[in-house]
């Protein structure tokens, strides 16, 4: 974020990184269904991600009506390439085993849980409303998967080889949930985003309350650069879009 | 193969002021698991606002052979029922 | 229908002694009063199993019939089609689920079930081993296949049975919206772009035949019918399903602009019904044996999903094994 762009553009963009991660991370939830654990767990899974696009809806249409181009969801959604993403990339990491898409949304409920619990004092007042509905959504979220990182953690040696390894995979993407950028302080300042620092804190908090319960070690802090709330973002987004945008791209200008 | 986990049978209470009614069973490894998979199967469209667990094993039933025995000899107490009664059109409130 | 494979398999042999007799014939009586049968009640060990058969067969279908649709979740097309296949996918797992429930209640275990499943010893619908192959398929199954099960499922809801009568009120309730979305899913393509109508088209025609086997073999053929009638496990014959689902549907297909392919069907003024050109039923049974385009997908879709999650399932009996402590109490009051 440079400084150069108008108090417009960037509190769209904020509102975008949040919009993204909750879109991006529900379509990969939503991979889940007819594939998971056990029957109970599909529908779990589900209904986490059916959150996750209600998020996604809501705060990408404020982000259309803030950018005052005439976008609605779907356009943003489904027109904007890769580099045009702000999603965490975390949100966007493939499933993989059962243990790797815990930990991905232990990390990920954790974060929004806390921003969502500061953003209902947020000064943008649609954004506020948002977030108090989301904040009861992301309190379940973090129930359902922060139980399962126990279970796994503290299961079957099996389990918890994975759950350890998963943990180390993705905590290389925990960086920019926790260090603030230039955007952030800015929204900061201004009363739409929350305190950086304050969310950073409770994250951590979080975290280690979890891993200490589930006997997992909180790996050391890995410096990761490549920011996806920047708009670089890992293989794995380009992939994940392919398949989200492909017959909106097929077929423009068509109503669905 | 793999074994089911513990079989629960589930209880929803629809609205305040209403009992807990059965709405059918699940599988969970534990009570805290049961309720989550109670929620997420059995209050998706916010048919409760209060949810029991109870493993199955745990309930114990009257026996259908002795329904006879338990439940019949109720049959002829109708002087139980207010219907029993008869009194006068001219009374009111009563 | 989900359970149509019933009507093509033998039965088992019935009572002899004449003490089984009377108790066959008091619990013919109960069934003609309408009674429902609970799972403690006397039950004949025929009518146990065939109900098993029956709502494992549904249960299964249910299960399997997540695949399909659950094939297009991810390039759903808009962010509102999106969550409506979610939500629509995620109930026909639920379902699934009460099935289960419903099943277990008879003395099976739902692992038992799922074993069979997954070995190849269980049936399910026809229906679910074809290919979903473009978006508007999405929108065919909703209509007619939701349809078609919405039509053999709300007799069911007056099954004799409690336990599978009480699912299915449930499933009914639930299903109400499946068939609508599908239509108007059907209905945005119609009057869509050429692509879109011709997608439209090209789904109609592949689903329709596939729709009117699901309600199983013709009358004729079915073994089962008559006795699952006469215990009211199955309320309404293969063919007078299938008829009624004819006569609600062209309708609704013309209102689409789609033309049905079936070049001898017409309109019978004596009868007040439309008459429709053979079913394949050769196709029918190869379809149910395995051998439909999708039969080894599907099953080996479930096989995997079982397997890869087996650690899962045990991890978490594990920890509830050290830490009996940790289950919280449910809240009660
Ligand atoms: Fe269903
Ligand atoms: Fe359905």
């Amino acid at each position: 974020m440079n400084g150069a762009c108008t108090a417009a553009e960037a509190h769209c963009e904020y509102v975008l990184r949040l919009a993204d991660t909750s879109l991006v991370a529900g379509q990969r939830l939503a991979e889940w269904l007819g594939h998971g654990p056990t029957l109970e767990e599909d529908l779990a899974l589900a209904n986490i991600a059916l959150d996750l696009f209600g998020q996604a809806r809501l705060l990408l249409t404020l982000a259309g009506r803030i950018e005052g181009c005439a976008r609605d969801e779907d356009a943003l959604a489904f027109g904007r390439d890769a580099a045009e993403f702000r999603n965490v990339a975390l949100a966007e990491q493939p499933n993989g085993d059962f243990a790797q898409t815990i930990v991905r949304q232990v990390m990920l409920d954790a974060w929004q849980l806390e921003t969502y619990s500061s953003l209902v004092a947020s000064a943008d007042t649609e954004l506020a409303a948002i977030a108090q509905k989301a904040v009861k959504e992301c309190r379940y979220h973090w129930r359902y998967s922060s139980g399962w990182l126990v279970r796994l953690g503290d299961g079957t040696g099996e389990s918890h080889r994975r759950a350890s390894a998963a943990l180390q995979a993705l905590w290389r993407f925990t960086d920019e949930l926790r260090v603030a950028d230039e955007l952030d302080a800015r929204m900061a300042a201004c009363g739409i985003g929350p305190e950086p620092a304050v969310v950073n804190a409770r994250w951590q908090e979080r975290l280690a309350g979890v891993l200490e319960a589930a006997r997992l070690t909180v790996p050391a802090h890995q410096h990761y650069p490549w920011h996806g709330k920047r708009g670089v973002h890992t293989e794995a987004l380009t992939h994940l879009l392919a398949t989200l945008q492909y017959l909106p791209r097929l077929y423009p200008g068509v109503s669905w | 193969m793999t074994e089911d986990w513990v079989l629960y049978e589930v209880f929803i209470r629809a609205r305040a002021g209403l009992e807990h009614k059965h709405v059918g069973s699940l599988h969970a490894a534990d009570a805290r698991m049961a309720i989550e998979h109670a929620r997420d199967i059995y209050t998706r469209r916010q048919e409760g606002v209060s949810i029991w667990v109870v493993r199955s094993n745990d309930i114990h039933a009257a026996d259908p052979a002795e329904a006879a025995a338990l439940f019949d000899p109720a049959g002829d107490k109708i002087y139980r029922h207010p219907t029993f009664y008869s009194i006068p059109e001219e009374v009111k409130n009563i | 229908m989900y359970t149509q494979a019933l009507d093509a398999q033998p039965g088992a042999a019935g009572a002899d002694d004449a003490e089984q007799q009377a108790r066959l014939a008091r619990f013919q009586e109960r069934i003609d009063r309408d009674e429902k049968i609970e799972p403690t009640d006397w039950m004949p060990e025929q009518y146990r199993h065939m109900l098993i058969r029956q709502i494992a067969q549904h249960a299964h279908s249910e299960i399997v019939g997540m695949l399909p649709e659950g094939n297009w979740i991810t390039r759903a097309p808009s962010l509102r089609r999106k969550v409506v296949l979610i939500a629509k996918v995620q109930d026909e797992g639920g379902h699934g689920l009460y099935l289960y429930s419903a099943a277990e209640t008879l003395g099976v275990t739902r692992a038992a079930l799922i074993e069979q499943l997954l070995a190849g010893q269980a049936r399910y619908s026809s229906i679910f081993n074809y290919p979903t192959l473009t978006w508007a398929d999405i929108g065919a199954i909703g209509w007619l296949v939701d349809g078609a099960a919405i039509m053999n499922q709300i007799p069911l809801c007056r099954c004799s049975y409690g336990p599978y009568a009480r699912a299915m009120v449930r499933i009914c309730k639930e299903e109400s919206f499946h068939q609508r979305q599908g239509y108007e899913l059907m209905l945005t393509l119609a009057r869509g772009s050429a692509a879109q109508r011709a997608m439209a088209q090209d789904a109609f025609a592949r689903w329709w035949r596939p729709a009117l086997m699901m309600f199983g073999p013709s009358d004729a053929h079915s073994v089962h019918t008559a006795q699952s009638m006469r215990w009211k496990i199955k309320r309404f014959s293969n063919d007078e399903l299938r008829q009624k689902f004819i006569d609600a549907t062209v309708p609704q297909a013309h209102f689409l602009g789609l033309s049905i392919p079936d070049p001898e069907l017409r309109w019978d003024a004596a009868s007040q019904h439309f008459q429709t050109g053979p079913i394949d039923w050769g196709e029918f049974e190869a379809v149910l044996r395995g051998d439909g385009p999708c039969n080894r997908e599907r099953l080996a879709a479930r096989r995997e999903a079982h397997e890869a999650g087996a650690w899962v399932r045990a991890a978490a009996v594990a920890y509830a094994e050290k830490h009996p402590e940790h289950a919280p109490a449910a809240s009660v009051g």
